[in-house]
């Protein structure tokens, strides 16, 4: 098959720091992939650069050979919508109810006077329910988005992303602020969603168990460049080191990252 | 010495750091002292210089009670006045003809009940025009929210030349072009309001968190959808609350711009002064004051209404 996302050459700069520096990936479809490494690797920057919320300094992102870094106005609200984004800290309108936030993933099909009073047809409304339900969220639908947990909320944001019906999904940080059980819950969506819609996820993770339990692939970054791209078993606890380097690991908190490295590395 | 110095001697010896310590904490003193003694000084310069350049001192002629001429300071000369020009103002009120002597007091308010009716409505089509453009103006007047600088530029400083002149000034300009009448009125206060109101909007949407904005243009959203969803729902109970309040001060503003034609109660004062009716002025003075007391305290309950809302959710 061939690479459905491709990152050719794609830096991007910020002032001198070079947060995203000379990165090519190919990206098939359906994959589940990871990206590891420390804060300030460029994981964020790089999924941004995906979602065309932040412009490369140099390079070209292409998807089924389209160049998508050259899109502008209605075209480029159309690739957003195509690749669906969710955030470490949900970026929800916490005012809002549960169901007028998963209707914001409709607004790129909408015109200027719809949207701004609010409306959104029947089939909108059921698909947001349905998308809700996937998420065991509709009791919820009517209530304020920001009296929910921040595991409901990251939940919330999902099934936001899912009635863009996007091809790619891109996530954040998605567990970050999450606790262990709200963490399984959110990764176990992505994953169902992964396998059952075929739709390719690309997720930013902190924790190592995490990406080798759930990705097919992992990608680690280390000061803006990719330093290992494979498959979680050929993630050796050598590799794992130079990543995160020994005063890293350090750095790290012992409940975030696995306690198998963790013993390995002092050994 | 001081007490830092006291409670160091228990121990044998001061440690150095201490020492050290009071060194800084005097230096410290000392400057703040020298400032306090420089600022003070400006101050009362500058306080005097222009109690002299606005006549406070100045020396007038007065006529004494049997006719002479005399120099005198001109506060103490003045105050006296300001007694006999209330005075003027005070009708007479005798408890057995209480009734007619209202009556006679109040004797236009057939008139005063139709100007006030005028004045409270040129209030509210102003504050609705204060607001409308107020709050469409305010989110490219934000510097988070603005599309571009030139915009943020020419937006804020329409809302700034909407604002700094003054009602009155705007209401003889509308007069000119509109003739005399309440439409000059709500012309001159929309537009003063649409200043003030975009500013202090503005002011709350710098403050909004921008993550919803950027969750909605993530999934596709234009600007205005960024700003319809993300900004909106953040600000609304602030311009709520700014509304109530400007609505307010409209009605102060539009008991007083008839005074140039504009309008509403405004030009009563100018009719009663011209034809020396004091007693005209104090009627008005108190039906202006309970109308803005009743609008006040209706609005202070809305407010706490709208803000009560908000805690409970």
């Amino acid at each position: 098959m061939s690479s459905d996302l491709s990152l050719q050459k794609v830096s991007r700069h910020f002032g001198e720091t070079r947060a995203v520096d000379d990165v090519s990936l190919d990206i098939r479809s359906g994959q589940f992939v990871g990206v590891i490494g420390r804060s300030g690797a460029g994981k964020s920057t790089m999924l941004r650069l995906i979602n065309r919320l932040v412009d490369p300094t140099e390079g070209a992102i292409l998807y089924e050979g389209r160049d998508i870094t050259a899109l502008k106005g209605k075209a480029l609200r159309e690739w957003r919508r195509d690749c669906a984004m969710i955030f470490q800290q949900f970026n929800l309108v916490e005012r809002l109810d549960v169901l007028t936030n998963v209707l914001i993933g409709r607004l790129a099909e909408h015109g200027f006077v719809s949207s701004m009073a609010m409306r959104f047809s029947d089939e909108e409304r059921a698909m947001a329910i349905q998308a809700l339900d996937r998420l065991d969220l509709v009791p919820q639908a009517l209530q304020r988005a920001g009296t929910l947990s921040g595991g409901q909320q990251q939940r919330v944001a999902i099934a936001k992303a899912l009635v863009q019906q996007p091809k790619i999904m891109l996530a954040d940080e998605p567990i970050a602020s999450l606790d262990p059980a709200n963490a399984t819950l959110v990764m176990d969506g992505l994953k169902t969603i992964n396998r059952e819609d075929g739709i390719t996820v690309l997720v930013n993770l902190h924790t190592l168990d995490t990406a080798r339990a759930y990705c097919d692939r992992i990608i680690a970054m280390r000061q803006g460049r990719v330093f290992f791209d494979g498959t979680a078993a050929q993630l050796t606890d050598d590799v794992v080191r130079d990543i995160y380097g020994l005063e890293g690991l350090r750095e790290f908190n012992e409940a975030v990252t696995s306690t198998s490295v963790h013993s390995s590395v002092l050994a | 010495m001081t007490m830092t110095a006291e409670l160091a001697g228990a121990n044998a010896q001061p440690s150095e750091t201490i020492s050290e310590f009071e060194r800084d904490f005097a230096a410290q003193r000392r400057r703040s002292q020298r400032a306090w003694a420089i600022g003070t000084v400006l101050f009362l310069v500058i306080f005097a210089l222009t109690s002299w350049l606005g006549d406070f001192f100045k020396i007038t002629q007065v006529s004494m009670p049997d006719g002479s001429r005399e120099w005198r300071w001109i506060i103490p000369a003045g105050i006296p006045r300001l007694g006999e020009y209330i005075e003027q103002t005070i009708p007479v009120l005798r408890w057995d003809s209480l009734g007619a002597d209202l009556t006679n007091w109040f004797w236009r308010w057939k008139i005063w009940m139709n100007l006030l009716l005028e004045t409270v409505l040129i209030a509210f089509m102003a504050t609705v025009f204060g607001v409308v453009g107020g709050f469409l103006l305010s989110f490219p007047a934000s510097r988070n929210l603005a599309p571009n600088k030139w915009v943020l530029w020419v937006t804020r400083r329409y809302l700034e030349i909407a604002r700094t002149v003054p009602e009155l000034v705007w209401a003889l300009i509308f007069v000119f072009c509109f003739s005399v009448g309440p439409l000059a009125g709500v012309l001159a206060i929309g537009l003063h309001a649409t200043g003030a109101l975009g500013k202090l909007y503005s002011e709350v949407n710098e403050n909004i968190d921008m993550r919803p904005l950027e969750g909605v243009k993530a999934a596709g959203g234009s600007w205005f959808d960024q700003i319809r969803y993300g900004a909106v729902p953040q600000v609304l109970p602030n311009i709520l609350s700014y509304t109530l309040l400007r609505f307010e001060i409209n009605v102060r503003a539009s008991s007083i711009i008839g005074y140039v034609g504009a309008g509403g109660l405004g030009q009563e004062f100018r009719t009663a002064m011209s034809f020396q009716e004091y007693t005209d002025l104090s009627a008005l003075f108190v039906i202006i004051f309970i109308t803005v007391a009743i609008i006040d305290y209706g609005s202070e309950k809305l407010r706490h209404r709208v803000i009560g809302l908000e805690d409970r959710t």
